[in-house]
């Protein structure tokens, strides 16, 4: 997907300033709210008309106010899921889903139902009216309507934002598989750069109606390390725990961790803030935290007045946050060894 | 109670005919009204509003008079009509026509209610799945109105049946022809001796009243419950 937008858009005092091309399959807007994400998403959708400017899509012009283009929004194929999910509330899950399926021109029907339906394990709503399915289901059947009407893309405007945190880590695969299975590129739309790096390759960073930054979603959370409350949010894969005097050991890459909590599950997903490692320059004689990890500094970045120090631990990665003068007194340099403490009560396993 | 005369039942008869007139033929008017109101940004909208909601506000006499201006012999539109051979006063045409334009009002404003009550984003969300606008106004914006249309509907209905000033300058009170309900009451309550044959009226009136609104209680909150 190929996507140019040159665009200008003025609310009173507001005003948003696109100028950007950018190219891929899962491309992320991150902004905190007010930034003008929601604005650049209905005007790409065709639901409000740009000032000036224009908007090209695979090489096909959306809107040109030069050449007095403004395909309207159901001639566009760009299909969106919402903040809420936006269902109608008088027709069954099965009419939701169809809804744009049957308005999609047939040479563009691609996407199979059945399919669709396995993939996001909506087999038993079908018959089901829209009220009373829960947040997650809402969510998901919100999902399949906007596949079900054969997009060429896709648009998530912070689809996970009206979620509990629980709802929020089991709608993510959904997101991901049903784009991957569907091959659909999507832009996705989000505040959070845990979301960001979860679900999209590249990010346009925007703060105050304009664009500042066009980075990778990694960059983007490295860059934001400094002055995110959270710190960066390491994210690492699990294999299935064992129990260890009172504690649950998981297999990590080649390495084990000692976490409090046990997932119950082969696979899991473990968040780890940068600000909860703890790093010394030798092997301390004995220490509290239940994990000490021997690491190779593979390198060191700045955010903020914070600095980040990327960790090679027996093949996995970690990002651990410190200060300058820790830097200076620990003598961390790129190559050296340094110990990483880590207490088992750090982990966050994401519910799954 | 006194049973009722043969033109009590031709007063019921009509007053059944002219309120479910005026409703149907106020429906798509009031849809379209109640539609360019809520959804569609213009200039002169608030004059339009104005315009709407009016008959609420002037006395049925006045509304009556100006449908006489309009409509009659020597009327803007009704002497285009007579040339055409369509006489419209004192017939049954104009008390369905006072009812419709006295009631509308109360038609457009459920309606309208009813519309402000839809989700923006749910017509956001039927354009980028395809629709234009007409079809986003059949499949989302009409059923998700049903209950403001059901609820206009039955105010409308009840608001005809008690019609009495349009429609007795415009369509007069003529039994059997244009005497409803409210008319023929009128002259039975005008004639001390049938002030008994004026209340049987009125039970009836009532009852018909109590059923329409019964029958609008359990279709909202039937549909309240399926929403």
């Amino acid at each position: 997907m190929q996507l140019v937008m040159k665009t200008e858009k003025s609310f009173g005092a507001f005003a948003l300033s696109t100028d950007f091309s950018a190219s891929g399959e899962r491309i992320g807007i991150f902004g905190v709210s007010g930034s003008g994400k929601s604005t650049l998403v209905s005007m790409l959708a065709g639901l409000v008309e740009p000032d000036c400017g224009e908007i090209i899509l695979d090489g096909e012009t959306l809107f040109s106010s030069s050449r007095g283009v403004n395909l309207r929004p159901e001639r566009r194929r760009i299909a969106m899921v919402f903040q809420q999910h936006c269902l109608f509330p008088h027709l069954s899950v099965k009419s939701n889903l169809l809804y744009g399926f049957k308005r999609c021109p047939v040479q563009y029907r691609t996407i199979d139902f059945d399919a669709l339906v396995t993939v996001l394990k909506l087999e038993e709503l079908l018959t089901r009216g829209v009220t009373n399915l829960s947040g997650g289901e809402k969510q998901r059947v919100a999902l399949g309507r906007a596949i079900m009407a054969n997009p060429r893309l896709l648009l998530m405007d912070e689809p996970l934002s009206a979620l509990d945190d629980n709802l929020r880590f089991q709608i993510i695969p959904y997101l991901k598989s049903v784009s991957e299975h569907f091959r659909i590129p999507y832009l996705f739309i989000s505040h959070s750069l845990l979301e960001m790096r979860l679900m999209t390759d590249t990010s346009l960073v925007f703060e105050q109606g304009r664009m500042v930054a066009q980075t990778s979603s990694e960059e983007l959370a490295r860059s934001r390390m400094g002055q995110n409350q959270a710190g960066y949010i390491n994210l690492l894969q699990l294999g299935r725990p064992s129990p260890v005097n009172g504690l649950s050991a998981y297999p990590w890459g080649d390495s084990r961790l000692l976490l409090s909590a046990d997932s119950g599950r082969d696979n899991s997903l473990a968040e780890l803030s940068s600000k909860e490692i703890i790093l010394f320059k030798q092997h301390p004689e004995a220490i509290s935290a239940r994990n000490l990890l021997e690491c190779r500094v593979k390198g060191l970045f700045s955010s903020g007045r914070k600095i980040g120090v990327e960790l090679d631990c027996s093949g996995n990665g970690l990002i651990a946050e410190v200060v300058q003068d820790a830097v200076d007194e620990l003598g961390i340099t790129p190559g050296s060894t340094i110990y990483a403490a880590i207490k088992a009560s750090a982990f966050r396993i994401l519910p799954g | 109670m006194i049973p009722l005369a043969s033109t009590d039942y031709d007063a019921i008869r009509l007053s059944l005919q002219v309120s479910v007139a005026a409703t149907l033929l106020s429906l798509p008017f009031g849809f379209a009204f109640a539609y360019l109101i809520t959804f569609v940004r213009f200039r002169g909208k608030v004059v339009l509003e104005v315009l709407v909601n009016l008959p609420l506000t002037l006395p049925p006499v006045v509304v009556g008079y100006f449908l006489l201006l309009l409509l009659g012999k020597h009327g803007w539109l009704g002497s285009l009509l007579n040339d055409a051979g369509i006489r419209i006063i004192f017939t049954l045409k104009a008390a369905v026509i006072a009812s419709a334009v006295v009631g509308f009002p109360l038609l457009v404003r459920s309606l309208r209610i009813g519309m402000e009550g839809i989700d923006p984003q749910l017509l956001n969300a039927s354009r980028t799945l395809g629709a234009r606008w007409h079809d986003t106004m059949l499949t989302v914006i009409l059923p998700l109105s049903l209950p403001g249309l059901i609820a206009g509907s039955s105010l409308m209905f009840a608001r005809s049946l008690g019609e009495f000033g349009a429609t007795i300058i415009v369509a007069g009170n003529i039994p059997g022809v244009t005497q409803t309900i409210p008319l023929a009451i009128y002259e039975y309550a005008s004639s001390p001796a049938s002030e008994t044959m004026a209340l049987s009226l009125c039970l009836v009136s009532v009852a018909i009243s109590v059923t329409v609104l019964f029958i609008h209680e359990v279709t909202a909150k039937k549909l309240a419950r399926r929403g």
